[in-house]
């Protein structure tokens, strides 16, 4: 049962094929002119120290032949942008940099950039093609030893070119850190406008650096806890539609929405599954939230818990096997960790307070939470076994982490007070440092991290 | 702020005075007249008024305590006078605790409002509920008095 939305559903195909179109290109590596100085001491960022030191690298304004003059350097500043957001690297100011006017061709006076304190640097061209297409070319370069790290060229349309820049942005930073980046990633909000006792409330996506926002729903229906899909571009979320909350499936890509199962009861909290294929969420039955499973498949839904109490926040460990979710079985709200199928539910939460809303990293390591205390409204982590609990951050309100791909950043909602407060999205580093505002039209919450876009 | 609270302290005070009103005259007549406004016995503004359509919860807690029962009982007296009322109990949680540990808490508190009303003789099948969680308060101020208005159960007439 599903039908189209009289929206404009976005429309990723065409970029994803380009881009998939880009990836085969980037495999044809950029030649540059051999360089004699043997290779030694290439730089790396170790990031699993708590607390690092921005690596100082210079971004080169890209050149750009013809009409792509502005686009060029648009790249290169959201280029800039993203890695500074990210709290590992400090782009240097580029009326700082002595060697100007660089183009992807051209070859860098080393010595210039370690004179202004540039570990790497980045150099970049972009050139119209005939076809109405744009060819961009990067150069990452390690200043100390000299060297190309990284030539890479990729075909795509002009309108393309913020996921241009956040796909270099993504390139950089896996190659000086070791890490996948998250920069080419989205992420689906619950946009919120109007005054407090009647706030509107619409389905929302935008890039994880909060540019092209677009409106998934009218805001006719109240909207709850969007999540996106790990494998496809599909979100699973609450909607009010009607006046029967319910649990919802809706396609990105081609504005269609369906209700998920046929439950005697509200449905809410769903997650999808590591593969894609089931959502987990909980169904109240009278006073009782328990969670059930649904496979997307069979349409076949499963009970996991069948408890006197509340039952919700399910989230899966990233092999599938175990289930964290929240539960006030015990009296007050805590976490606990279950085998996918229900069984051998264990709670791993002990401190002071209310623990909810647990999110498993995908790397596994750790579950992320919103905890209540004293009036207090923290994020933090904790491992699976219950132990090594740390706190991120904590204020009047913070609440709902979720977990950007690579597992090393976590986005939530932090609210303000009284009548004319209101939830804005933020990001904070795993190591609690680096607290950024996500820039919103509106007020935000309930943020959600796509996977890397492909 | 202070406008708000002023405001909504002169509604509180006008309700109560509907209340005192009523109390006097309800032995007597079907209708009553405050005012230029009239209230039907047996209309909406009745429930609301004369009844009173939500109870209020502590922290956290569902159950009802000794004036939200006293509340209850009036309305089960009156849905069962006025048996052709259909009622959604929307229950609510304020604004201190996460989205969906509050859905849940709102539908627990309708569910608690909907078995003391079932208890006292009304008709199962007359009753939805509805949680709302914290998305819908009533009271925006960053105080106590504010959120205990928040924390509530309110019984919504419908299909007369």
């Amino acid at each position: 049962m599903s039908f189209v939305m009289g929206l404009n559903p976005m429309r990723t195909t065409g970029i994803k094929q380009l881009l998939r179109h880009a990836c085969r290109l980037v495999a044809a590596a950029v030649t540059v002119a051999a360089i004699s100085q043997p290779a030694y001491a290439l730089i790396e960022l170790d990031i699993t120290q708590g607390n690092v030191e921005p690596m100082p690298i210079a971004i080169s304004p890209f050149a750009g032949s013809g009409l792509q003059e502005d686009v060029a350097g648009q790249i290169s500043s959201v280029v800039a942008a993203d890695l500074q957001r990210s709290g590992l690297f400090r782009p240097i100011d580029p009326t700082a940099h002595i060697q100007q006017g660089m183009n992807v061709g051209t070859m860098p006076r080393f010595g210039d950039w370690r004179t202004i304190g540039s570990q790497a640097l980045v150099t970049g061209s972009i050139a119209q093609q005939a076809n109405g297409q744009i060819r961009a070319e990067f150069r990452l370069w390690d200043v100390f030893a000299g060297q190309q790290l990284i030539g890479q060229q990729f075909f795509t349309t002009p309108e393309n070119w913020r996921r241009l820049a956040h796909i270099i942005s993504d390139a950089v930073y896996q190659r000086l850190t070791g890490e996948k980046g998250y920069f080419d990633t989205r992420v689906v909000f619950v946009d919120e406008s109007g005054p407090k006792d009647a706030r509107r409330k619409r389905l929302a996506i935008m890039d994880q650096d909060g540019a092209n926002v677009r409106y998934l729903t009218r805001g006719d229906d109240l909207v709850l806890t969007p999540r996106f899909s790990p494998v496809s571009q599909e979100v699973t979320y609450m909607s009010y539609v009607g006046g029967n909350p319910q649990v919802y499936l809706f396609n990105i890509e081609n504005g269609q929405r369906e209700v998920l199962g046929n439950f005697p009861g509200m449905t809410f909290a769903p997650r999808f599954s590591p593969d894609g294929q089931n959502v987990i969420m909980s169904l109240q039955q009278g006073s009782n939230a328990n969670l059930y499973l649904m496979d997307l498949r069979t349409r076949r839904t499963t009970r996991l818990t069948n408890t006197a109490a509340i039952d919700t926040s399910p989230s899966f460990s990233p092999d599938g096997r175990q289930v964290v979710f929240e539960s006030d079985r015990g009296g007050s709200q805590q976490l606990y960790v279950m085998s996918s199928d229900g069984s051998g539910a264990t709670r791993i939460s002990f401190g002071p307070g209310r623990y909810s809303t647990p999110v498993w990293s995908p790397r596994g390591d750790l579950i992320a939470f919103t905890k209540v205390h004293q009036g207090r409204f923290m994020i933090g982590v904790i491992r699976p076994d219950g132990k090594g609990e740390r706190i991120l951050t904590e204020g009047y309100h913070n609440e709902g982490p979720a977990w950007s791909p690579n597992g090393r950043v976590l986005t939530f909602f932090r609210d303000t007070a009284g009548e004319q407060g209101g939830p804005q999205v933020w990001t904070v580093d795993l190591t609690g440092y680096n607290e950024q505002l996500v820039h919103t039209p509106n007020f935000a919450s309930d943020p959600a991290w796509s996977p890397l876009l492909d | 702020m202070s406008k708000t609270l002023f405001a909504r302290g002169a509604r509180f005070a006008a309700v109560v005075a509907v209340c005192l009103v009523a109390a006097a005259c309800s032995q007597t007549r079907p209708e009553l007249t405050t005012g230029n406004s009239s209230v039907a016995a047996g209309s909406g503004q009745d429930f609301v008024v004369n009844v009173g359509d939500r109870v209020f919860f502590l922290n956290n807690q569902s159950s009802l305590d000794g004036s939200a029962r006293a509340v209850m009982d009036k309305q089960a007296q009156w849905l069962q006078r006025y048996k052709n009322y259909s009622i959604t109990i929307e229950g609510h949680a304020d604004e201190r605790g996460t989205r969906q540990y509050n859905i849940a808490l709102g539908a627990r508190r309708a569910a608690a409002v909907r078995e003391y009303l079932v208890a006292k003789g009304i008709r199962p099948t007359r009753i939805k509920t509805l949680s709302y969680g914290k998305e819908r308060p009533v009271a925006t101020c960053n105080a106590a008095s504010c959120w205990s208005q928040n924390r509530r159960a309110v019984t919504v007439l419908s299909g007369q």
